[in-house]
């Protein structure tokens, strides 16, 4: 059981609360991307065993999507923040590193 | 014509806590920057109280405006004038992006009164929330899920908490109150 908290709207809920949205930070491709571009896009997403960003959204609550950085082996969530950035913050880093040093995931770490 | 009412018309259950269909309650959905002081002062001139901060909710004698999410609120006003503060919102705020609508018909208010630590029992059993006395208090305001369905509660007084959910929904939720409340079946883990 996860318990995440929604940067939107404060609150500290369990996973039931919430849905999953998949691997964070894709990158799309769409019109004029090459095939393989594409089918990478669509069909090439991770599954780390440990660190692992992902998209999830409050739809028990505020409705808003946002990211969240866990871990898929221990389920410690390491921090969770606003669904309009390009990367995690700073902190959420450092947070996953005190767990987790040298750890990776994709252009990440 | 036809003749209003709300989805359970008034049905009430009485178990270790009385649980009521509130009837007919005007509901109205605002939406835009909650920031902005038009929007402010829309809303206190629809539902007559403050601004509800973040997961709180401001009650007044005849309404309450509630925070939904970062750009939605909840206002609660009487049945018969939902119209005309709609009418108030769309003059107040004018030009100022926004949306209100009126979703009295779409949703169903439920009140559960009893004894102050049985009625949050009654919602603990259902719901993935800390509703203690410490955690839960009059003027917070929370949206999550009841069961298998989203549902809003916060607290009215001490001894009464409200529901709000979807009227497609409220047969659901009167029956797991109903279920919840079920004499004999107290935990008395917050209750005295």
């Amino acid at each position: 059981m996860l318990i995440l908290t929604c940067p939107c709207c404060g609150v500290t809920g369990e996973e039931t609360e919430f849905h999953g949205g998949g691997e964070a930070h894709l990158k799309r491709f769409g019109p004029g991307s090459t095939d393989s571009e594409f089918h990478d896009y669509l069909f090439s997403k991770v599954n780390p065993m440990g660190v692992h960003l992902e998209r999830w959204r409050h739809n028990n609550g505020c409705g808003k999507w946002f990211h969240a950085a866990r871990d898929t082996v221990t389920l410690e969530v390491y921090g969770s923040y606003p669904a309009q950035t390009l990367e995690p913050p700073q902190s959420v880093k450092d947070a996953i590193t005190a767990k987790r040093p040298g750890w990776s995931w994709r252009e990440f770490a | 014509m036809s003749n209003s009412v709300s989805a359970l018309n008034g049905a009430s259950a009485n178990g270790f806590v009385q649980i009521r269909d509130m009837g007919l309650q005007g509901m109205i959905t605002l939406r835009g920057d909650l920031s902005g002081a038009t929007l402010k002062k829309a809303v206190q001139g629809a539902a007559g109280g403050d601004m509800p901060g973040t997961g709180r909710i401001s009650l007044t004698d005849t309404g309450a405006a509630a925070w939904m999410s970062p750009d939605e609120l909840l206002i609660v006003v009487p049945y018969a004038e939902v119209e005309a503060k709609l009418s108030d919102i769309g003059s107040t705020m004018a030009d100022a992006h926004h949306m209100a609508v009126n979703v009295s018909d779409a949703r169903c208010m439920f009140s559960i009164t009893g004894d102050g630590g049985l009625v949050r029992e009654v919602l603990a059993k259902l719901m993935p929330v800390d509703l203690s006395p410490e955690a839960f208090k009059v003027g917070q305001f929370r949206r999550s899920r009841m069961a298998q369905v989203p549902a809003a509660v916060w607290m009215a007084s001490d001894g009464e908490a409200r529901v709000v959910c979807f009227r497609s929904v409220a047969q659901y939720v009167f029956d797991l109150l109903k279920g919840a409340a079920a004499p004999g079946s107290e935990v008395r883990y917050m209750a005295r």
